[in-house]
């Protein structure tokens, strides 16, 4: 080797490793949502595995719409784990990527699912605009806040929830699909993520009602005060499931797997459940949902799985390129 | 008295026949510079003071507001002066020398004006993401260039590149070769003509440029952001923090790292007023001489 390529190399490693490390880190790439629940949950499973007798890690963050960290990580953000918004973004890692075995759902319990959620209402203090269910979203004069379901997963959500009502209510793919066309004509912004939109209806104060993540909507309460915010459940709504995966490729690279593995296996513990339940998901752990059932509203709930086929078949039904969505987001 | 000044007074002196005119037109400006300008800052300055100084200081202290502090002074140190280089070299060639290609050349250097900051990061991505053109070859050797430090300090590099060359160009075409030949026949060097002979006659084009391409560095956005990755403490620039941070419902740590770059910027604006005005004494005292 050159010294002139020897000094290429050694400036090239200076500039891409930082300062070394001494500690393990693990980079959790997530979704919008999230973030204040890992900051609580990292500190945990510091302490949890210490304990069990290894060095402390440092874990890093990164937050944003579940498809654009999806589409990241596909690109060469070398996430050790991922805990995305929907199954349709984690499975992109395996077609586009190869990053990951085509059954990683099947790896951790629960299709890999620790935690779920569910999409309500968020609307101004005293529900100015009475809204209760989903037919009053198309009322004249109502605005409705949501994300782009091209880049965030809580807006997938979104949509399908209002999907199911519709199809249920009106009986045929149609009319739901008429609803759902009106639904998104009333959208006067419509953001990149989840927590942009909650911004946007929040401290922007624009539109009247703002589709979110159960625990989306319950932190923006907490934040807000409750002075201003409630939350309405429709009569019928979705089960989200957000799962989280190792990524094989990436901690087979960085000789993380023991340490990946036991991160997202720390996610079932009744602490982590308890955790997430504290950031108010739902939590799988039938002793800690039962702790925390007065905390979640009652409501009738379709899947992904059973009333959609899957992600498999929903994504490209819905939200691929000439999808649903854009048929009706087109022609607006 | 030179004819410019002559021809000022006379034109203020007919002005002020109409002060009104006049008066209205400045309190127009004034209007402008405080409502769009001056209050928007005075709020950020105000938000970030709202819970005292000592949250503040703790948001401004807090390690991954240093880690993006750094970052952005890292991607400035670095996009700067290779942009300084190149900018002079660019306009050197520009305007020195005839060649096939020139106006090509010109309008390339324009290119990172034109194309949005989105598509700037994207190209990155592109290049040297792991499904890029050289995605699989840096992956063998385990060398990261998007979402990582390389990136971001490559996208600020693509953003200001126009900056300086911009500036220079038409200070130097419009100075022409005469005094570089001159400079020659007297029996100077390369390096000595370029010291002595057109380094002191673009300084300040100079200058500004480098005070214009440092702003767009520290405060470039959208072309980092699509390269950044977002991991916080390690690849979040100090935009790209107050933005996490705002979506945090963190509103007064927000603030006061974006008046943290506020005070950043003006720090630059200062010196560049402090530099002309160095610049001015050294040369009214090289007049007296």
């Amino acid at each position: 080797m050159s010294i002139r390529r020897f000094a290429l190399a050694a400036l090239a490693g200076a500039l891409i490793s930082g300062p070394v490390a001494a500690a393990q880190t693990l980079l959790n790439v997530s979704y919008d949502p999230t973030r204040e629940l890992y900051v609580d949950y990292n500190a945990a499973f510091n302490k949890h595995w210490q304990a069990q007798g290894h060095e402390p890690v440092t874990i890093q963050q990164s937050h944003g719409g579940s498809g654009k960290q999806a589409r990241a990580v596909i690109d060469g953000l070398r996430a050790d784990v991922v805990t995305l918004a929907l199954a349709g973004d984690i499975d992109e890692l395996h077609r586009m990527g190869k990053l990951i075995p085509e059954d990683w759902q099947t790896r951790l319990p629960d299709a890999s699912t620790p935690y779920t959620s569910t999409i309500v209402f968020l609307v101004r203090k005293g529900n100015p605009k009475d809204i209760k269910d989903w037919d009053d979203l198309v009322k004249p004069g109502v605005e409705v806040i949501t994300p782009n379901p091209k880049t965030s997963g809580g807006a997938r959500w979104n949509f399908l929830a209002a999907w199911a009502w519709a199809q249920q209510q009106y009986g045929s793919e149609e009319k739901a699909k008429e609803y759902v066309a009106q639904l998104y004509k009333q959208v006067p912004v419509l953001d990149t993520g989840a927590r942009g939109s909650t911004i946007t209806f929040v401290n922007n104060k624009i539109g009247d009602v703002l589709l979110a993540w159960e625990n989306e909507a319950f932190l923006a309460l907490k934040e807000e005060g409750g002075d201003e915010l409630e939350i309405v459940a429709p009569s019928l709504s979705i089960l989200a499931e957000p799962p989280v995966a190792v990524v094989d490729r990436n901690v087979e690279r960085k000789g993380t797997r023991e340490l990946a593995e036991a991160y997202l296996n720390y996610l079932y513990s009744e602490e982590g459940q308890r955790i997430a339940a504290k950031h108010f998901y739902r939590p799988r752990n039938q002793s800690v949902a039962a702790e925390f059932a007065q905390q979640f509203p009652e409501l009738k709930l379709v899947t992904i799985d059973d009333d959609f086929g899957g992600w498999k078949q929903a994504q490209p039904k819905f939200f691929n390129d000439g999808g649903v969505f854009d048929q009706i987001y087109e022609a607006r | 008295m030179n004819t410019a000044t002559l021809a000022a007074a006379g034109v203020s002196r007919t002005r002020r026949g109409a002060p009104w005119g006049r008066r209205l037109l400045i309190l127009a400006a004034w209007l402008v510079f405080v409502l769009f300008l001056l209050l928007p800052l005075l709020i950020v300055i105000n938000e970030a003071l709202k819970q005292g100084f000592g949250t503040f200081f703790a948001a401004i202290l807090e390690p991954d507001a240093v880690a993006a502090l750094k970052l952005t002074l890292i991607a400035v140190g670095i996009s700067v002066p290779l942009n300084l280089v190149f900018g002079v070299a660019a306009a050197w060639c520009v305007s020195k020398y005839e060649f096939r290609g020139k106006s090509i050349l010109v309008t390339l250097i324009d290119l990172p004006f034109s194309v949005s900051p989105v598509i700037a990061g994207l190209i990155y991505v592109l290049l040297f993401g792991a499904q890029g053109w050289f995605g699989p070859w840096l992956m063998d050797r385990d060398i990261q260039i998007v979402f990582a430090v390389p990136g971001i300090v490559l996208a600020t590099l693509f953003v200001t590149v126009p900056f300086v060359a911009r500036e220079l160009i038409p200070l130097m075409q419009e100075q022409g070769t005469q005094e570089e030949e001159a400079a020659r026949l007297l029996g100077a060097s390369g390096w000595q003509m370029f010291w002595h002979v057109t380094l002191p006659n673009i300084r300040w084009g100079l200058i500004y440029g480098v005070v214009l391409c440092t702003a767009r560095a520290m405060g470039e956005f959208g072309a980092v952001s699509v390269v950044s990755g977002h991991i916080r403490g390690l690849t979040n620039t100090l935009p790209l923090h107050v933005e996490i941070l705002y979506n945090e419902y963190n509103h007064v740590a927000a603030f006061s790292v974006a008046s943290l770059l506020l005070a950043l910027a003006l720090l630059i604006l200062l010196l560049k007023q402090w530099s002309e005005a160095r610049i001015n004494r050294l040369k009214a005292a090289a007049a007296q001489e």
